[in-house]
């Protein structure tokens, strides 16, 4: 079995986002940029498998600039065999990054597409949707349980009413949720051996997609300030702030 | 042109958010239709046609519709999608799992998670977890749009008479299958739209410590929501996380104990109307947005906290 993961290179969880001062995006010099979080699972995920010996290979792929090779370095550094990178310049959509997979997909033949159940800088929560729905293939999202039985993988996904368990025939795509596993650390050999494992670029017009962006981004803004709060010497005073001041209880 | 809103319910009732959904699709175009896709859903069907904002409602029944698989619902918006400008429905893992897919069937960039519609095609939503908020304008001539059901007020549930139009279902898609579903049934109001909430974050040590949240949930008839590190370290399930990659909850009062308040969290909570933060670390972050906040030690606190209100003549439901 052959899969493939998606991965994104995003500004750091960590870091404070700051909106730039010409409202056109926000700051991203002299950021720290990371994999996205639960990019980090789908690729905890794939190498799990490959280690239980159902799997055999596993192909790290991003959608991004140059520097997005990063992302795919550290995935080959935890397990990924080779690695992808589709390189654009400037936004590219859910929509789009769906197609360019689904082109790697035409000729890779994975068995298993893996993501992270959204990024985390733009929230959009779609491109494994959108790649399932472009290849009509079944999709198992916010996944936080993964279980191989044969050709059919049973799905234990996080909703918001508890969990669904659904069965998926392969190939299939599945959306990981944090909770699926703990993604492990890549140690210095293999953050050095990951050197040496190929990564195949391709550009969006090699692959014959157009990543045009469909939505225009108008402005970006910080969101409203809270005015400065208060602090309350005991519980006695917070009670009676909240019924007297506030008028909520 | 009309707005296709695509209804979430259980097959005896209209989800909450739906709601939510319908006012914000009517700010796209008052003309606002209803796909209903379900098994055994007439009284659904029902009572959406009596809600004064829904123009229309579109009724598809099958079995393989019972449990809102995404693979089978697809098909079917697609199929009615040609007459609309506008296909709707709610950012929870209903719409989240369901919209991309008909987006991408349909050849749409989607618009996620909107908070504000400015005009047909422009819309405000946040990016990087609610640290800036982007306003975006639609350029395909179609749009997929799911809408942040806490920045809408509920619609109007009677004073409508909507027709119910049946229309045909489409084939199964047979690669997938439901197996089960656990939900977590409780008394308390539902996280998402509950006036008051009060959440516990890894302060509160283990899962029976979350005993003083709830009985002060029960005072008052608050609904309990969780960090992602205390869901993670399995004091409490999954559907009562707030945040980035939970819910987002926006009640008059949010009570945060023991809970740090990383970014994450922050973006599922902090557009709250009161937030109180309890919390024995006075430089922990959550103090920063809070409107009434309490230095002390949470096992302390929050039995007084019960006490006090049980001093009190009478609690707003």
């Amino acid at each position: 079995m052959k899969i493939l993961v998606a991965v994104k290179r995003v500004i750091d969880y960590n870091v404070q986002v700051r909106v730039k001062e010409d409202g056109t995006g926000v700051v991203t010099d002299n950021v720290k940029m990371s994999s996205n979080p639960p990019d980090d699972n789908a690729i905890e995920e794939a190498v799990k498998i490959k280690e239980a010996g159902k799997a055999t290979e596993i192909i790290a792929i991003t959608v991004g600039e140059e520097k997005s090779q990063e992302t795919v370095r550290k995935a080959l550094a935890v397990g990924a065999d080779r690695g992808i990178l589709i390189k654009t310049e400037g936004t590219v959509e859910p929509l789009a990054v769906a197609k360019a997979l689904q082109k790697i997909v035409d000729k890779e033949k994975p068995d298993l597409v893996f993501f992270g159940k959204q990024a985390i800088d733009d929230d959009c929560n779609q491109t494994g949707q959108m790649l399932s729905a472009l290849l009509n293939w079944p999709q198992a999202t916010f996944a936080s349980k993964i279980e191989i039985k044969d050709k059919i993988l049973e799905v234990t996904r996080e909703i918001d009413e508890g969990l669904e368990t659904i069965e998926v025939n392969l190939p299939a795509i599945v959306t990981c949720d944090l909770r699926l596993n703990e993604p492990r650390y890549a140690s210095l050999p293999n953050i050095m051996k990951a050197k040496k494992k190929p990564i195949e670029i391709f550009t969006a017009s090699d692959l014959g997609v157009d990543i045009t962006p469909r939505v225009q981004q108008i402005k970006v803004e910080e969101p409203p300030k809270r005015k400065a709060g208060i602090k309350v010497a005991s519980v006695a005073e917070l009670v009676s702030k909240l019924k007297n001041e506030a008028k909520v209880i | 042109m009309s707005v296709l809103l695509i209804a979430e319910h259980n097959n005896k009732e209209v989800k909450p958010f739906t709601l939510n959904a319908i006012s914000a699709a009517s700010q796209m175009d008052t003309d606002v239709h209803v796909l209903l896709i379900g098994n055994n859903c007439g009284d659904v069907a029902k009572a959406l046609s009596e809600m004064s904002a829904v123009k229309k409602v579109l009724h598809a029944e099958a079995a393989h519709y019972e449990n809102y698989l995404a693979e089978n619902f697809a098909p079917l918006a697609v199929k009615v999608s040609e007459n609309y400008s506008h296909i709707v429905s709610s950012a929870n893992t209903f719409g989240k799992n369901l919209m991309p897919r008909i987006a991408a069937h349909l050849d749409i960039s989607q618009v996620s998670d909107i908070t504000k519609v400015i005009s047909p095609d422009t819309f405000i939503r946040p990016i990087y977890a609610g640290n800036a908020f982007a306003t975006v304008k639609s350029t395909d001539t179609k749009k997929c749009i799911t809408i942040r059901p806490t920045s809408f007020e509920p619609c109007e549930t009677s004073g409508g008479s909507a027709p119910i139009e049946k229309i045909e279902a489409t084939e199964e898609f047979t690669f997938s299958k439901f197996i089960k579903r656990e939900e977590v049934k409780s008394d308390r109001p539902e996280l998402g739209t509950a006036r008051i909430v009060i959440s516990g974050g890894r302060g509160m040590q283990n899962g029976e410590n979350f005993k003083l949240i709830a009985d002060i949930a029960d005072k008052l008839n608050a609904a309990i929501g969780a960090s992602r590190a205390a869901v993670d370290a399995g004091y409490i399930s999954n559907e009562h996380q707030v945040g980035q990659t939970g819910k987002v909850v926006v009640p008059d009062l949010y009570i945060a104990v023991g809970i740090s308040g990383a970014i994450q969290h922050l973006a599922g909570m902090k557009e709250s109307k009161i937030i109180v933060a309890i919390n024995k670390d006075g430089e922990a972050p959550i103090f920063s947005v809070a409107d009434y906040g309490l230095e002390a030690d949470l096992f302390e606190a929050l039995p007084q906290f019960l006490e006090e209100l049980n001093k009190l003549n009478s609690i707003q439901k």
